[in-house]
């Protein structure tokens, strides 16, 4: 098992990696898309802003692979800014088309209240709409870390498997057949960001 | 709900962690890497490293170093200290950073914060305001570790760095820090009225209420604190438990 995680220059790769590797994964760091043949997992971390991820992801020649990687049922989990470039497009700082691999847009949170702050940063629950394997052995309601400005709306609501509630509430994991996403960070969630990952590494495609 | 996060906040100089007292006197009191492993099994909400002499000294922050603590560290990781260029951020997020504090060169370099936003996110741009109670009362905010007056006063400037980019702000109020005398409520309600992202009260925290305090009157979204937890017998763990029995939302201790 080799877990590829895509290194397009956006944020924080070694947690990605010193995580997954804690959960017993060799897990690769790679700038270049053909070792993606070799993977049986592929993480899409990222943080940072959508069109600036989006041009770095075709400037090095990942948008074709990914899109085949996911045609070809290989678990790809997307991370943070890495799940909200799954959807068709994202609105921050304008108008980009993402990787359009779970129909969705990715809009900004809006304070329902002054208590409510934007960034979301911070511990908050995550609850399940139905049972999915990235989920299992997670009690509904436990908390994983956030921080993050925009949000994934998913067009069709079999593809939304969890919720947060904040701004209102919003969708946390998402999955379509072997491409989900997770709107927190795993790698810094502590013993349930294991759990996940672990959840991740175990599958071998759709759920 | 959001939890309220309870944040370990520790001081490093010269390969060591240090405790000072109002940004002064810096006492060596042991290596870095057991405490971020204590904290870890712990299950702490976020750790913050400050480097509390890069500025003074003209250097950026010590990459090996931060690059080895991020690896044993599984919650989030605040790094702080000499930075001064949008490559030290770029760098201290790939030596595993999570969010990267600005303090003093964002008074000569404003553009640093938005350059850093634009290009890594708001949401891992964290401004740190320092800030001393002037002999006319008023408070006003200080570069390089206390040493210079900025001339000008903290809400002004919490509001300057938001429209910047910045995504969290760390406030600390010089004069309390390692004091154990609590934070200054003050001024972190008034911060924390003026700005719409989330504001982490610093400097002062010797006690759970203290930090209930900091949270209820001075409506802040973290509480920070370093000497409380390294030299009294109070932990993270119990400042939570102490926050949940007075209503407030925290994590709870993962199984």
């Amino acid at each position: 098992m080799t877990v590829v995680i895509v290194d397009y220059g956006m944020g924080n790769l070694a947690s990605v990696q010193r995580a997954l590797e804690e959960c017993g994964a060799a897990a690769e760091v790679s700038d270049d898309p053909a070792t993606l043949a070799q993977a049986s997992h592929v993480v899409l971390p990222g943080v940072g802003a959508f069109g600036d991820a989006m041009a770095r992801l075709a400037t090095g020649g990942w948008i074709a692979p990914l899109r085949q990687l996911a045609a070809d049922g290989i678990p790809l989990l997307g991370i943070c800014l890495g799940m909200q470039l799954l959807a068709d497009y994202g609105e921050e700082g304008g108008a980009h088309d993402g990787l359009g691999l779970i129909p969705g847009r990715v809009v900004r949170l809006h304070p329902g209240d002054a208590r409510e702050r934007v960034p979301h940063v911070g511990w908050n629950e995550v609850s399940a709409q139905r049972a999915d394997p990235l989920l299992e052995s997670i009690a509904p309601r436990t908390d994983f870390y956030f921080v993050h400005s925009y949000h994934f709306v998913a067009v069709k609501a079999e593809h939304a498997v969890a919720h947060t509630p904040y701004c209102g509430e919003f969708v946390s994991v998402v999955r379509a057949g072997s491409v989900m996403g997770t709107q927190f960070h795993p790698e810094k969630s502590s013993r349930a960001g294991f759990r996940l990952l672990r959840n991740f590494l175990a599958g071998h495609g759709d759920a | 709900m959001l939890k309220v996060r309870v944040i370990p906040t520790l001081l490093w100089k010269d390969g060591s962690l240090v405790k000072g007292t109002g940004f002064d006197s810096w006492r060596r009191i042991g290596a870095a890497m057991p405490a971020i492993k204590v904290y870890n099994t712990r299950d702490v909400d976020e750790l913050v490293l400050m480097d509390v002499t890069a500025t003074a000294d003209g250097r950026g922050p010590d990459l090996a170093e931060i690059d080895a603590l991020a690896r044993e560290c599984f919650v989030p990781f605040t790094v702080g200290g000499g930075v001064a260029s949008v490559e030290t951020v770029r760098d201290l997020l790939r030596a595993g950073a999570d969010k990267v504090i600005v303090n003093s060169a964002a008074y000569s370099n404003p553009a640093l914060v938005t350059e850093a936003a634009l290009r890594f996110g708001s949401q891992c741009v964290v401004a740190a305001i320092d800030v001393l109670r002037g002999d006319d009362g008023a408070y006003v905010c200080c570069a390089r570790s206390g040493s210079q007056r900025m001339g000008i006063g903290p809400v002004a400037w919490a509001q300057r760095l938001e429209q910047l980019g910045a995504g969290e702000i760390l406030l600390t109020r010089i004069e309390r820090d390692g004091t154990l005398q609590g934070y200054d409520i003050e001024l972190a309600a008034q911060v924390t009225a003026a700005v719409s992202i989330p504001v982490i009260a610093a400097g002062g925290a010797g006690s759970y209420d203290d930090m209930l305090q900091a949270l209820r009157g001075g409506g802040a979204s973290a509480v920070a604190a370093g000497a409380m937890f390294q030299f009294t017998e109070q932990t993270p763990r119990e400042a939570k438990q102490f926050l949940a029995a007075h209503g407030i939302p925290v994590r709870a201790a993962a199984n």
